[in-house]
């Protein structure tokens, strides 16, 4: 039979093998790759067993860099260079990040397209790139401690990031060159990882205050299926604006002025989160602050003083957790179980004032560092297809709503915050004026009315309407939102069918074009590394189409082809197992594209057939 | 067999076409459907089943959204019998109607004079909420027992104008809460 012919025995085109995937937790302070290992997922270790990787890269003039502890410990003596909660930055314009500037140390210019750029010894380097290169440390730590090559990773982002952040992330994760299976929310992560351990039902809230991010979730589990009814939030506020508010005490009582330099600046944050953390077993923490010229500063911070003054940021939390509620349509007595998770919900003000606020004690069972890595690694391991049938399955929601500008620089909202996704909308506009052949589209994300008060996302043009009286053109503006919380959006002029179709790209992202352009210059032997690269895609992808398609011909082939359909199908299947074996990257892709053309009926009935059969079992008696 | 993209949500979910529903088995059969179709189902399948699948999966949830909803759902069945409601159309000259609208309003807009604003607004709340209740099984009477199509347009239109006062009041109560915590 020739769909044999198809796999070729001993390659990775056999069924059922199981494919080494990875969870990731990229956090504004540490980060943590976890994997699921006989059934457990858990986070790994470096060779000298930590599990926390210190979100900080260091730059050198030698053009090379360190990644975690090693680039941290020289970041009070070259604050320049070492990056540190480069994750704040992730898909901000530069105006966005000089008004962070007060408190950050380093030079930004602006890149080309508007997108910020860190002056470093080794040469200017984006927000992205950074976070990139704290990603490739990870990934050679899962290969090594898997033993393989990752066929693909989740990575986890704040719920509340919005698109430009969440495509900033993606980006960051392909130029590590890591195969992104899933953006996946940090708190929906923590979900899982508590989820799978209780299976019990009921909702539950997860409250995330990390370093630099905080989010609130409300969830749904059912029988494996968790859907997230609400999620709320700040991605401004987190553990390290604890920290400023006691270094700037420190600074207050050492009679210190203003404007520290770069390295006590450093210095100061290093000890505040320091005494924070050790405030969480002791009653009061003394602190030595060396100032300049051997002169210290030396004072007693109490646990007491220290609620005081973070009081006013743990309460900025309670406003997100009392909108997430009212989104849901719930009080804090539904709640069955609040779920505490990032490291800044070790201080023991934030978990008295979320018990208060819940009426419930939080659940503090897993380490709040590590559960969203570990939900993570079990979200990869299925995505990656090595869980059974009836595995379970994640419902989530855009955090904001998604609009488009209309006249007065007002905003008409498109999908509203808290969508189950992935999700379309359209809505229809017209011309306003006899005679205009185009419109400009501004994409916006936020609630507030006015487009300023918004987050711009991306700006198109729809050309080429043809001229009508004003009013006659009906213009379909379309906004789709994907399973990773991504948009993309077209328009289409109703009357004459003309188009237009963007990926959004933040107006201060990277274009596919610089993304491929900064791989291309991370390797040695720019030329043949990008030509193995693509060929080890293709293969790849002609590797998963193939498998896939086997695995669902062995189904239902019989019921759902003809055999002209059939006989096709296999032919162009047949010519792409050819071409898989030679090393002509485009000839896979066209053998790939020629299979996916000649199978698009049989994909299609399919997955409707699937839906039937679900289906099937409530038919027709239930009909009264 | 024809297409699930081209079926109504109804016959999507296997329910009958009428405005009562069992709500525990529209989100049972939801999850059944996004088990099936989810694109997390195909995260290591070809672009094209992916494709398909985050179609798919769009499509029932918002089929969900509107068969969950008691207006869109009242609207929905209305469109699927031929009598769309438009969203600029305005309910006929109904005295009595419009009198409770501008009360409510009047209320509304007085809350924050109030002694104490979060509870009055909690009360009024509660009354539009009453009110919303009181149409929605009039609607259904009416749709799902009715011979006549327009008393189910005029509800469907009322339960709007109740659908705007409830957001106005939940915008009021983040406001009042922002303020005053």
């Amino acid at each position: 039979m020739a769909l044999l012919q198809i796999s070729e025995p001993g390659e990775a085109t056999a069924p059922h093998q199981h494919r080494l995937a990875a969870g990731i937790d990229l956090g504004t302070t540490n980060s943590l790759v976890a994997g699921v290992r006989s059934g457990v997922a858990d986070t790994l270790p470096d060779s000298e067993g930590h599990h926390l990787l210190p979100s900080v890269v260091r730059y050198l003039a030698t053009g090379e860099h360190q990644v975690g502890t090693a680039a941290m410990q020289q970041a009070a003596s070259d604050p320049l260079n070492t990056v540190i909660s480069v994750k704040r930055f992730m898909g901000r314009g530069v105006d966005d990040v000089k008004s962070l500037g007060s408190v950050l140390p380093y030079e930004f210019v602006a890149g080309e397209s508007g997108m910020p750029l860190i002056r470093t010894a080794a040469g200017d380097r984006s927000p992205v790139q950074v976070s990139a290169d704290i990603l490739d440390e990870l990934r050679q730590r899962a290969e090594q401690t898997l033993g393989g090559e990752l066929a693909g990773v989740v990575i986890t982002v704040p719920a509340y990031f919005d698109d430009a952040q969440r495509q900033a992330t993606k980006d960051a994760g392909r130029l590590a060159g890591l195969n992104v299976l899933r953006l996946l929310n940090e708190p929906t992560a923590a979900a899982v990882a508590y989820g799978l351990d209780s299976g019990a039902d009921g909702i539950i809230a997860v409250y995330d205050l990390g370093g630099g991010t905080f989010d609130i979730s409300i969830l749904r589990l059912n029988q494996g299926v968790f859907e997230v009814m609400a999620t709320a939030g700040d991605t401004a506020l987190g553990g390290d604006d604890m920290d400023h508010v006691i270094a700037t005490w420190v600074m207050e009582q050492a009679g210190l002025g203003d404007d520290p330099d770069h390295g006590l600046q450093r210095r100061l944050l290093l000890n505040a989160c320091a005494a924070k953390e050790a405030l969480t077993d002791s009653e009061q923490v003394d602190i030595v602050v060396e100032i300049e010229d051997g002169r210290k500063w030396q004072g007693t911070l109490t646990r007491q003083r220290m609620d005081e003054l973070i009081e006013p940021l743990l309460r900025k939390t309670l406003g997100p957790c009392r909108r997430a509620l009212r989104d849901a349509d719930l009080d804090a007595a539904d709640i069955r179980e609040v779920i505490m998770v990032g490291g800044s919900t070790r201080v023991l003000k934030v978990r008295t004032m979320v018990g208060e606020f819940f009426g419930r004690e939080p659940l503090v069972d897993i380490d709040p560092d590590k559960v969203v890595a570990a939900g993570a690694a079990i979200q990869a391991d299925v995505l990656a297809g090595n869980k059974p049938e009836d595995a379970m399955l994640l419902l989530d929601v855009i955090p904001l709503s998604l609009g488009v500008e209309t006249m007065g620089g007002l905003t008409e909202k498109i999908i509203p915050r808290n969508t189950t996704i992935p999700v379309s909308r359209a809505q229809e506009f017209t011309t306003y004026k006899d005679g205009q052949t185009a419109m400009a589209l501004h994409v916006v994300q936020g609630e507030r009315e006015l487009v300023d008060d918004c987050r711009s996302l991306a700006r198109f043009e729809l050309r080429d309407i043809p001229p009508m009286t004003a009013g006659a053109a009906r213009i379909r503006v379309t906004y789709q939102v994907d399973a990773d919380g991504l948009l993309s959006v077209t328009a289409e002029e109703q009357t004459s069918g003309v188009k237009a179709h963007i990926e959004v790209k933040p107006s201060y992202g990277l274009s596919d074009n610089e993304i491929e352009g900064m791989l291309r210059d991370s390797m040695d032997h720019a030329e043949d590394d990008m030509k193995v690269r693509r060929l080890r895609e293709q293969q790849v992808e002609a590797d998963r189409v193939l498998e896939a398609l086997q695995a669902a011909m062995q189904q239902d082939a019989d019921s759902l082809l003809g055999s002209e359909e059939r006989s096709a199908i296999e032919r162009a299947a047949g010519e792409l197992a050819a071409s898989r074996k030679g090393s002509d990257y485009r000839a896979i892709k066209a053998a790939i594209e020629k299979l996916e053309s000649v199978s698009t009926t049989y994909v299609d009935r399919r997955m409707n057939a699937n839906i039937q059969k679900v289906m099937a079992g409530h038919a027709v008696d239930e009909f009264k | 067999m024809s297409s699930t993209l081209t079926q109504n949500y109804f016959e999507l979910f296997s329910l009958p076409q009428q405005y009562v529903l069992e709500h525990a088995d529209l989100d049972a059969r939801y999850r059944e459907l996004q088990r099936t179709v989810h694109p997390d189902r195909y995260a290591s399948a070809s672009d094209q089943e992916r494709r398909f699948s985050m179609q798919q999966a769009t499509h029932i949830n918002e089929a969900y959204q509107v068969l969950k909803d008691p207006l869109r759902r009242g609207r929905y069945l209305l469109e699927l019998r031929g009598h769309a409601v438009e969203d600029q159309q305005t309910t006929h000259q109904d005295p009595e109607f419009l009198m409770q609208q501008i009360e409510f309003r009047e209320a509304l807009a007085g809350i924050r004079q109030q002694d104490d604003p979060l509870q009055a607004l909690d009360r009024l709340a509660r009354e539009i909420q009453a009110q919303y209740r009181t149409l929605e099984s009039e609607l259904a009477q009416a749709l799902d027992a009715g011979e006549e199509f327009e008393p189910a347009v005029t509800l469907v239109l009322k339960m709007q104008y109740f659908m705007r006062l409830q957001n106005e009041v939940q915008e009021l109560e983040a406001d009042l809460e922002d303020e005053l915590f």
